[in-house]
């Protein structure tokens, strides 16, 4: 009898496999689908989560608002020179006008390129450090200079879409560790059922002088296939139904949710969920396995 | 010759109800033929359990191979089993899996390689009269053959003991003496038997078979000395 994972066809007759329906192979299979789905999110939202921090970390945008055309101009010169002078400011680019009035369009139309129109003055400012010394140093600097300046930190606007996607991502991992558990249990179950269909099959090989170990390996590796299979078809069915939605996404043109999009090591993360799956189910099936053969003498 | 087994005080009691066995002393000798006779529910196939490991005695002494079975690990239950082989009434063969691979069982169970099965089995398939039937599954089986099956299955791992519990209970007579020709052939090889049976006619068939006789749980002839017919029953 082997005694390795892979067992000799000898050994697999021994458990009829006509008894039960190979309905695990398919209880897994959604099991697997569930998973994938969920991880995909997860894993979607942890790397616009990192895209995000990475965007907004040290991004600053200084406002001049001043009505007046002449002081507003001399302020914004004043403000990009001092920011220049900063330590730790990487780069500040006053925002031109043109780009100003492109944005206001939606909300005033043509209007917003009305040259009279007050609209304040902006420079985009990316630091080296997004600590809030940092911050703090540089919008001290930027006040003393042009006094109607107003800093905004990049960070405390998105900061509330950035922990909606963390939670998001924490929710999927929480999802991922119920399925898994919610997997172990079925795994646990359907050992203790098969146990009992093939009860007499493992009475005779105990009085053959089978060990309990060479018993749970038969179960073990029929329930680490059946997931293994019905694992890998419902990851692949995940993976086309993620990919058709990363589709979409990627049609709608949203900045925001670009960042929505799996990478080569998302994929293969989602391509190891059956392995991992299987073995959970060999840890669970040996595990119930051999608590119920302990029972018996 | 040795004692292979030694019995001492031993009492088995199912729960909370009788004791089923009471008190049973006895040993057996390395190489020797016993039949365990009674009637009916008078403890025959308890005994046999206890002596094949199937089940702890609730109390006595029970020493096999040279050490006692009684505290013997669970672990080491499979080694002392690979020991002994059983032939049940109801044959328990593995319905879904052919002559030869039933046979083959023991075997694999060992450990043996698979290119060192298939000659013992063939033989041992030849033995007991079923090489023609070698791929037949154990429903398409007549009850004689279904015991040779048992029969081949529980000595292919060349035991040191081999129990049988009413062998000859499911088959007609003429079966049931070439099954007793293939246990006698067996003992003389060297392997101690103890077959379970209330068919009186069997006992006179093997001449230097010793008799056990249980009653009630209870061992009437604890030397294991008796011949068939019993001296009070010759007349």
């Amino acid at each position: 009898m082997n005694i390795g994972f892979i067992t000799a066809a000898a050994d697999r007759r021994l458990l009829d496999e006509r008894r039960g329906t190979r309905a695990m192979m398919w209880i897994m299979a959604i099991m697997l689908f569930l998973t994938a789905l969920a991880a995909a999110l997860g894993l979607a939202t942890l790397a616009a989560t990192t895209l995000l921090d990475r965007q907004l970390v040290g991004r600053l945008t200084v406002q001049i608002v001043e009505p007046s055309a002449p002081a507003r101009t001399a302020q914004t010169a004043a403000a990009l020179a001092a920011l220049r002078r900063a330590p730790g400011v990487r780069n500040a680019v006053e925002v031109d006008r043109d780009r100003l009035a492109t944005l206001l369009r939606p909300w005033l139309g043509a209007d917003g390129a009305d040259p009279d129109l007050p609209i304040p003055a902006m420079i985009d400012v990316d630091l080296a450090s997004g600590s809030a010394a940092a911050v703090a140093a540089v919008s001290a600097a930027v006040t003393r200079a042009a006094p109607s300046a107003r800093v905004d930190r990049h960070e405390s606007w998105m900061s509330p879409v950035s922990s909606f996607m963390r939670l998001v991502t924490w929710l999927t991992a929480g999802l991922v560790a119920l399925i898994a558990g919610a997997t172990a249990a079925v795994v646990i179950l359907a050992a203790r059922a098969s146990l009992e269909t093939h009860r007499e099959t493992i009475e005779v090989m105990h009085m053959l002088g089978s060990t309990d170990m060479q018993i749970a390996r038969l179960f073990q590796r029929r329930i680490a296939l059946d997931t293994l299979l019905g694992g890998a078809l419902g990851t692949v069915l995940a993976v086309v139904v993620t990919a058709a939605m990363g589709a979409r996404l990627a049609a709608l043109g949203s900045d925001l949710l670009d960042g929505l999009s799996l990478g080569q090591r998302d994929w293969a993360v989602l391509a190891m969920l059956p392995f991992a799956f299987a073995l959970l189910a060999t840890v669970a099936a040996r595990y119930a396995v051999l608590g119920a053969l302990r029972k018996i003498l | 010759m040795a004692n292979i087994v030694q019995f001492e005080n031993v009492g088995l009691r199912y729960g909370t109800g009788a004791e089923t066995l009471s008190d049973v002393s006895f040993t057996l000798s390395s190489g020797a033929f016993y039949f365990l006779t009674g009637t009916s529910g008078a403890g025959k196939t308890s005994l046999l359990k206890l002596l094949y490991l199937a089940q702890r005695p609730t109390r006595g002494g029970i020493r096999l191979f040279g050490e006692d079975a009684v505290t013997l690990p669970r672990a080491r239950l499979p080694g002392f089993r690979r020991r002994i082989g059983v032939v049940f009434q109801d044959f328990r063969l593995v319905p879904h899996l052919s002559a030869y691979d039933n046979i083959a069982l023991p075997l694999r169970v060992s450990g043996v390689a698979e290119s060192d099965i298939d000659a013992p089995v063939r033989e041992m398939l030849a033995w007991v009269g079923l090489d023609q039937r070698i791929d037949a599954k154990p429903p398409t089986l007549s009850g004689g053959e279904q015991q040779r099956v048992a029969i081949a299955r529980a000595v292919i791992g060349r035991p040191e003991i081999l129990v049988a519990d009413e062998p000859t209970g499911n088959v007609d007579p003429d079966m049931a003496e070439r099954l007793l020709h293939l246990f006698d052939s067996l003992n003389r090889l060297g392997t101690t038997v103890v077959v379970a049976t209330h068919d009186f006619h069997l006992l006179g068939r093997i001449p230097d078979a010793h008799m056990m006789r249980l009653d009630k749980g209870r061992l009437l002839d604890p030397t294991g000395s008796l011949r068939f017919p019993p001296p009070g029953e010759a007349a």
